[in-house]
């Protein structure tokens, strides 16, 4: 019997197909793996409901067990607990911040929201917090569009979900 | 509360989601700035990712066995049961981000109450969709001050689109048999609960604003039992059109 240690490794090959720079591990969106008589289980959750990338993402992982001959797996989506950008590792953070995009900050209900307080971003290039927002909604849906004063570099936000 | 009663709920819910998702993706590619088209067609998606997951839910519930797609884009227009406004055409920019204001704040006080259902997935629904209307709600909110506080144009357009939707805010609070025994059952949500609450916020964001509350007291209703406006048969004969020149379509 396969051990669970060795899915995580597998499934750790698959990247995600808007952000290729993280897996689909480190993003949080594996939930779980569960090995029973049955075959392997493997429980996989939308960042945002409307995520475009959900099926590729599906196929991907299918591609890659079958490829190391993994037998009677099922790939499942659920929406409770709802994915949560607290569950990217500081490692993931990091990768973001290298390949330009600032990362989210922790602690993700963030109050402020609503009432239209936006916290400081960093620019991942110079570092700066003198930045602003250019607009709610970038590149995808996880992202916002900022801009920093210091070094002009326009620059994508992982919003905080 | 019979399985029936649940489907037609969360039909109810999801055909909102699908018909405001498919309104707002109209103007991909007509935004009035390139960040605006972008953030609208985002916005669409978090409402066709809601309706996906919401008529799954329905066909697992379907005593026709119907599967999502069935549901989303082969039923005719008297079986959709979204409420009125979300169908109306877009009209200017105005117009659209009003009925954003005003859905998607009611909306995010409706899926605060929806977390405490006794039905896992709605419970679990909700609390997924919230992450999504909070942004939605300042995207709004946001619009809302800059023309309400803008140019002169920019008031009076906003201002207007206040008035000529208002009429149809009363149906979003609408609650009918149905509705009444599912939230006693502890399964819905009893929308009547949320006026107050709502038009508290409404009033503080039209005072920032500089708008004037609207005040007209007859509001339309009809599309929960299928009698839509005269703009649905059209929205659904563009949504419609691969599936019924294509019936199966897949891609
Ligand atoms: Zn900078």
């Amino acid at each position: 019997m396969v051990s669970s240690d060795h899915i995580w490794s597998i499934l750790a090959e698959v990247s995600d197909p808007e952000i290729p720079v993280l897996n689909v591990v480190e993003m949080g969106i594996v939930r779980e793996v569960l090995i029973s008589d049955a075959g392997v289980e493997v429980t996989i959750t939308p960042t945002y409901s409307g995520c475009p990338a959900m099926k590729t993402i599906e196929t991907d992982i299918a591609e890659v067990l079958d490829e190391y001959g993994i037998p009677n797996y099922t790939i499942s989506t659920v929406l409770s607990p709802a994915w949560t950008t607290d569950w990217m590792t500081d490692e993931a953070r990091e990768k973001l911040r290298l390949e330009g995009i600032a990362p989210p900050q922790k602690g993700s209900a963030d109050k402020g929201l609503l009432m239209g307080r936006l916290r400081d971003v960093k620019c991942p290039r110079c570092g700066s917090t003198e930045t602003r927002m250019i607009s709610q909604f970038g590149s995808t849906a996880c992202k916002s569009l900022y801009q920093c004063a210091s070094c002009a570099e326009p620059f994508d936000y992982f919003k905080c979900i | 509360m019979t399985q029936l009663q649940q489907f037609n709920y969360t039909i109810r819910l999801a055909d909102d989601a699908l018909i405001l998702g498919q309104r707002l993706s109209e103007w991909c590619g007509h935004g009035p700035i390139l960040e605006e088209d972008i953030a609208l067609a985002n916005i669409a998606l978090d409402y066709i990712g809601q309706a996906t997951n919401l008529y799954k839910h329905a066909a697992q519930l379907d005593t026709q066995k119907r599967d999502e797609d069935a549901l989303a884009l082969t039923r005719m227009e008297q079986e959709y049961n979204n409420i009125l406004m979300l169908e109306l055409p877009n009209g200017d920019y105005a117009a659209t981000i009003m009925r954003q204001y005003y859905y998607t704040s009611f909306y995010l006080l409706f899926l605060d109450k929806l977390k405490s259902s006794n039905d896992a997935f709605f419970s679990g629904f909700a609390e997924k969709s919230i992450k999504e209307l909070r942004y939605h709600v300042q995207h709004a909110s946001d619009w809302v001050k800059r023309m309400g506080d803008g140019t002169e144009e920019s008031h009076k357009r906003i201002q207007e689109a206040a008035n000529q939707l208002w009429p149809y805010v009363g149906e979003m609070f609408g609650m009918d048999a149905l509705e009444n025994e599912l939230a006693n059952a502890g399964y819905a949500v009893d929308r009547a609960l949320l006026v107050d609450e709502w038009k508290k916020q409404c009033t503080a964001l039209f005072d920032e604003a500089t708008l004037a509350m609207p005040t007209e007291a007859w509001h339309h209703k009809g599309g929960r039992e299928g009698r839509h406006t005269e703009h649905m048969g059209f929205l659904l004969a563009e949504m419609q059109f691969m599936q019924r020149a294509y019936p199966g379509a897949k891609w």
